[in-house]
């Protein structure tokens, strides 16, 4: 097969480089959710009653958004290994929609806070004490930290689609399509913990 | 010449994990409605833990990659989880 010359390629390297900044992901989250724990463990009554304010029905539909998401690009990665480029196209197109759909999501729920004047630093959150304060100051930093690697992740796979609708990426070298993969799955992953902790454990 | 073996996965182990999450995520709102207590953390925590090792292991393909690939997670969760621990018994003990 190695009849013309190529150029040098190694999938193996790709995928440990797109695994190594993964694991600096997980541990970036990861401090945060001890610094959360922590917090919770010494202000369990305010962080109890702050829970109880945020909307579970929002947060299921936006972790089953993710999830259906991540399917869709997990199976995008099929659809290209089958030499079905359309699918593979449509496939990410949908991983994309339901990304923005998350973010539009995220959008209104923010929105309810900041009409009731909760959001970091502000005065009538301080009234309500030293937990609130926590509590809401890590639900915004890490929610927005989050939609902010949607976002990251949402470019990503955008230049992604633009490679594989020009034929850059094809069936026998999507590694950059598994790698895109990989990191929407990380965000997955995360809001995967940070439903319970925020929405569900009141 | 190959640069590795490409193992497809076939849409449907896909759909089937997709409906397990899903059941997963609706079982961890229901438990964690009814339930008061640590307990409830504890079983929120524990869904959390399922749905992402499948996670992990289909949708990332660990299943089928390089076993060095799941060393390295197991390493980072377990660092992870001996920082916690030892916050923990300083938070409590102290």
């Amino acid at each position: 097969m190695n009849t013309t010359p190529e150029i040098h390629r190694d999938d193996l390297a790709s995928k440990t480089g797109m695994w190594f900044f993964l694991f600096t992901e997980m541990l970036l989250f990861g401090g945060l959710f001890i610094v959360y724990s922590v917090y919770r463990f010494r202000n369990a009554e305010a962080f109890h009653l702050a829970a109880k304010e945020l909307n579970v029905t929002i947060g299921t539909i936006n972790t089953i958004i993710l999830l259906v998401s991540s399917t869709t690009i997990a199976m995008s990665i099929t659809a290209i290994q089958k030499k079905d480029k359309r699918l593979a196209l449509l496939l990410l197109c949908t991983t994309i929609l339901l990304g923005l759909a998350f973010l539009v999501n995220k959008y209104f729920e923010w929105g309810e806070h900041l009409k009731e004047h909760i959001y970091p630093g502000s005065a009538v959150l301080a009234l309500r004490g030293q937990g609130d304060v926590l509590f809401y100051g890590l639900y915004f930093f890490m929610t927005g930290l989050h939609a902010l690697h949607i976002i990251i992740g949402l470019i990503f796979i955008g230049v992604i689609t633009v490679r594989i609708y020009k034929d850059k990426i094809k069936y026998d070298n999507f590694v950059l399509l598994e790698n895109s993969g990989l990191y929407w799955h990380l965000v997955d992953l995360i809001w995967i913990f940070l439903f319970p902790l925020f929405y569900l454990i009141t | 010449m190959e640069n590795e073996k490409n193992h497809i996965i076939p849409y449907r182990t896909f759909l089937y994990i997709l409906a397990l999450l899903i059941t997963l995520t609706l079982t961890s709102v229901a438990i964690t409605q009814i339930y008061l207590g640590t307990l409830t953390v504890m079983l929120a925590l524990l869904i959390a833990a399922i749905k992402s090792s499948f996670v992990l292991r289909i949708f990332m393909h660990l299943k089928f990659e390089n076993k060095m690939f799941s060393i390295a997670v197991i390493a980072v969760v377990l660092i992870l989880s001996v920082v916690i621990i030892i916050t923990f018994l300083d938070y409590l003990y102290r």
